[in-house]
């Protein structure tokens, strides 16, 4: 049982104050966000701050529950997805991984590099942009949950697509909330 | 016209719509699963509204935080606001809270209704 152990020290030398893998759901979004938010409350973060890294979890949780592609590898058949929130001393960093088809790929990255490419104002564009012309989709995203969190995370968003099979990559993705507020 | 009356939880916000005694306000928290069919109530109560509103409406707004898909709801209320006689939105943020003003004045610049700002 060794990787008991493994992961615990994982866990302490990433920083990682809470990690959730399995389905995710509505529910189990705001079983998430519950429990995130007494640690933050605890640790008696600073409102400003709370309100930013509550914020980009609950884009980050929806984009999973809404984008996440059921992995289909033979007899398996999975939705797992894995969630994470690193707490350092000068940032908070919300991160996810879910699988997504190979096909989707390129519009995600391309969609990712755009938004990484602007600054504030830029940011605030499209932002506006993008709410006077969306519908909702049939998923009920709006298309802002990235720009959103790029706006409160005010850096950029990290991002990686290592391959699971033919078909699916891990679409990894980090967001970084700073602590010291300007 | 009928009071629509919908009590918060942890993922939708509070709403009262009254004609009557001239409260209108939607407060807390919107993250909801299905935002277009939350607010689907919503948008049609404003629009039999339109057609026997008050001579003056203050619509309040006292968010503590919404989602993305939530904010284009919000913006679809506005729109539906925009034509009504006597219109004007009191956008509540608390104090600290500049993520919530700026969303207000950017709302303000997307629709042409007088805003007014408020702490809490």
């Amino acid at each position: 049982m060794n990787f008991i152990y493994d992961l615990h020290r994982t866990m302490m030398s990433q920083k990682l104050i809470l990690v959730y893998q399995g389905d995710f759901t509505q529910e189990s979004t705001k079983s998430i966000l519950s429990m995130a938010e007494r640690n933050l409350d605890s640790s008696g973060e600073e409102s400003s701050i709370k309100r930013k890294v509550f914020n980009v979890m609950v884009e980050a949780l929806q984009n999973i529950v809404k984008h996440s592609d059921e992995l289909v590898d033979g007899q398996i058949r999975s939705h797992a997805a894995i969630f994470l929130i690193g707490k350092e001393a000068n940032r908070y960093s919300i991160m996810s991984g879910n699988p997504v088809q190979k096909t989707n790929v390129p519009k995600l990255k391309k969609n990712l590099e755009q938004i990484n490419g602007l600054d504030k104002d830029g940011l605030k564009e499209l932002y506006k942009e993008i709410i006077k012309n969306t519908t909702i989709s049939d998923k009920g995203g709006a298309g802002l949950g990235f720009v959103d969190m790029a706006r409160k995370s005010g850096g950029k968003l990290e991002f990686e697509f290592p391959e699971m099979n033919a078909d699916y990559c891990f679409f990894c993705l980090k967001v970084n909330v700073p602590r010291d507020n300007e | 016209m009928e009071i629509l009356n919908l009590e918060g939880t942890e993922d939708t916000p509070k709403i009262i719509l009254d004609k009557k005694n001239g409260i209108f306000e939607i407060s807390g928290r919107s993250l909801p699963e299905d935002s277009a069919e939350f607010y689907r109530p919503v948008l049609e109560w404003i629009e039999a509204y339109g057609g026997e509103s008050n001579p003056s409406t203050d619509f309040v707004f006292k968010l503590e935080y919404f989602n993305t898909a939530s904010s284009k709801l919000i913006l679809d209320v506005l729109s539906a606001l925009e034509d009504i006689k006597g219109m004007k939105i009191l956008w509540y943020f608390h104090e600290d809270d500049e993520d919530m003003e700026e969303a207000g004045q950017e709302f303000s610049e997307l629709v042409e209704i007088p805003f007014e700002f408020k702490t809490y």
